[in-house]
């Protein structure tokens, strides 16, 4: 593995090594001294054109807990706004001597491009590009799911073995809103699927991407039905993203007649809490739009694990820093892309 | 200790048994039981008693030893729990070579409950060879508590240091030329029956010249 860009071209190995890497990054941030040395004198360079405050924060965090050196870069007071393009600002990095750039951009395909144009020599990771793909949110998705999950005794116990080396086989996830411009819901589809699971994307039909038909999940307009019916493990909020949202309208532009109608159909509340099986758990990536697609309830109840998500993130980011620039990257390059 | 110097002496201690395919049995599962009866002995002598000990063995195949010496320091110890003695260290993300191999799997590390912090920690690894594994074991301890001491328990010494670090405890001093390879085979570790001859694997230390050895490798 050289670069991290995309979930839909990652082997089922490769994922489940992150995973079990990161659950051993998440044992040691259990400890009184959380930082490490492994990636000392290794350079991390943050690259966000886009706004983002948990990512950033969560990269930044894991590249000082394995002691490596982060640059945060963002486009807003930078030569950015100046005009220079990515292929300048890649270049720069490169006379810097960035082993790793975590890249995140408005355009769909800018890390692919950073990665495969030969400007930089450094590893590419994507931390989310335009309405494309976005790998370690659904790895930590998957690494919460496999942590609450598997290994559970068939008699759906809570007590959770060990569920290291394994799959998400046989489990059921229901991915529920604005699908339309989440590159989550896209990441997540192709990498949950890799490792077994069903998934099914509920969403309004104005809201479900055009080309839904070939991705490797069911769709459906009706979320009580599928929460009724599939008795998911996992159900998976997406926020409804307004700010892509243009035209005039209520709030919701012209994808929904406004808020509260979207709210009805589509929000998780009280209610359809009820509906869910004992074990499911509740999962948003964040940040949430409370009383939108999540109600206060849902999103504070005991089956939500919203919060352990963030802390996932670090831990698998670690695992991803990890694996990217622990090894020896010249008989990686040689062998590999 | 009576196992002799920490520095191996020259002459060679060992005959080959069948130089033909290069591989050489040094100890077998009856040697290798004794040397670990004998080593639990020292570690209750030196320290006066167990009740303080922790053992933490380094994957892999510290592990598995860690854990025979556990069983056998209760034997010597009435009361004493093994479970209550024995864990894990990981040291992977302590190494100082990290950036010379392809990555490595990360292990896991596992406390006993009681956790380290004033106790006598004695690292056990199987074969005890340039010491940087050590080094990156006592750099990972002083991440995860304080223990009262250190100690060092290693199944074969095959010498070679680059480091300043010598073992309070060894099974075998194994005196070697850098073009050997010390492997050590253990039934927890490596169990399943060998593929060639279909017979159930047995406990051995064993000799051979490099690079033929798939298992253990000695370049710790």
């Amino acid at each position: 593995m050289k670069h991290l860009l995309s979930t839909a071209d990652l082997a089922r190995a490769d994922a489940i090594r992150i995973l079990d890497t990161a659950a051993q990054m998440a044992a040691t941030q259990s400890r009184e001294i959380k930082k490490l040395p492994t990636l000392r004198g290794r350079t991390v360079v943050n690259l966000f054109f886009e706004d983002s405050t948990r990512t950033r924060i969560s990269f930044e965090t894991a590249a000082k807990r394995l002691s490596a050196d982060v640059i945060n870069f963002s486009a807003k007071g930078s030569s950015v706004s100046k005009g220079e393009s990515l292929k300048d600002t890649a270049l720069t990095l490169q006379a810097m001597g960035a082993d790793a750039v975590v890249i995140r951009h408005q355009a769909s395909g800018a890390p692919h491009t950073l990665a495969h144009a030969g400007w930089v020599e450094a590893a590419v990771v994507n931390a989310g590009d335009g309405m494309h793909q976005h790998p370690t949110q659904a790895l930590l998705d998957a690494f919460t799911m496999r942590r609450h999950l598997v290994g559970r005794g068939a008699a759906g116990a809570s007590i959770v073995g060990d569920p290291t080396g394994q799959d998400l086989a046989g489990l059921r996830i229901a991915v529920v809103g604005d699908v339309l411009h989440s590159r989550v819901a896209r990441s997540n589809v192709h990498l949950l699927h890799t490792l077994g699971a069903q998934v099914t994307l509920v969403a309004p039909p104005t809201l479900v991407p055009v080309g839904v038909e070939t991705w490797p999940c069911d769709v459906s307009y009706h979320l009580d039905e599928v929460l009724a019916e599939t008795a998911p493990d996992a159900v998976m909020m997406l926020r409804v993203q307004r700010e892509r949202m243009s035209g005039s309208g209520a709030g919701g532009g012209a994808f929904f007649p406004n808020p509260l109608e979207y709210t009805r159909n589509y929000g998780l509340d009280g209610r359809r809490l009820a509906l869910l099986p004992d074990h499911t758990i509740v999962m948003h990536p964040g940040p949430m739009n409370r009383g939108l697609e999540i109600s206060a309830e849902a999103a504070d109840s005991p089956r939500a694990v919203i919060v352990e998500q963030v802390a996932n993130g670090v831990a698998v980011r670690m695992a991803v820093l990890y694996l990217l620039l622990a090894g020896d990257a010249s008989k990686e390059r040689a062998g590999l892309e | 200790m009576s196992s002799g110097p920490a520095v191996p002496s020259s002459e060679p201690t060992v005959t080959p048994e069948d130089p033909s395919d290069g591989v050489t049995t040094v100890l077998g599962e009856a040697e290798i039981a004794r040397a670990l009866t004998r080593i639990a002995h020292e570690v209750v002598e030196r320290n006066k008693g167990a009740h303080d000990v922790v053992l933490l063995g380094i994957p892999t195949r510290g592990v598995p030893l860690a854990e025979r010496l556990a069983e056998r320091l209760a034997t010597i110890e009435p009361g004493l729990v093994p479970a209550d003695v024995v864990g894990e260290l990981d040291v992977t993300m302590y190494r100082d070579d990290l950036h010379r191999h392809p990555v490595r799997t990360i292990g896991a590390t596992r406390l006993p409950a009681s956790g380290i912090d004033g106790k006598v920690v004695v690292l056990v690894d199987d074969v005890l060879f340039s010491g940087r594994t050590i080094r990156a074991a006592l750099d990972a301890i002083s991440d995860i508590g304080r223990p009262r001491a250190v100690q060092l328990a290693a199944l074969v010494d095959r010498g070679h240091r680059e480091l300043p670090i010598r073992p309070d405890y060894v099974g075998k001093n194994l005196p070697t030329s850098l073009s050997e390879r010390v492997s050590v085979r253990l039934v927890e570790t490596d169990g399943s029956p060998d593929d060639a001859t279909g017979e159930p694997v047995t406990d051995a230390v064993l000799i051979s010249q490099r690079p033929t050895s798939t298992s253990s490798e000695g370049t710790r």
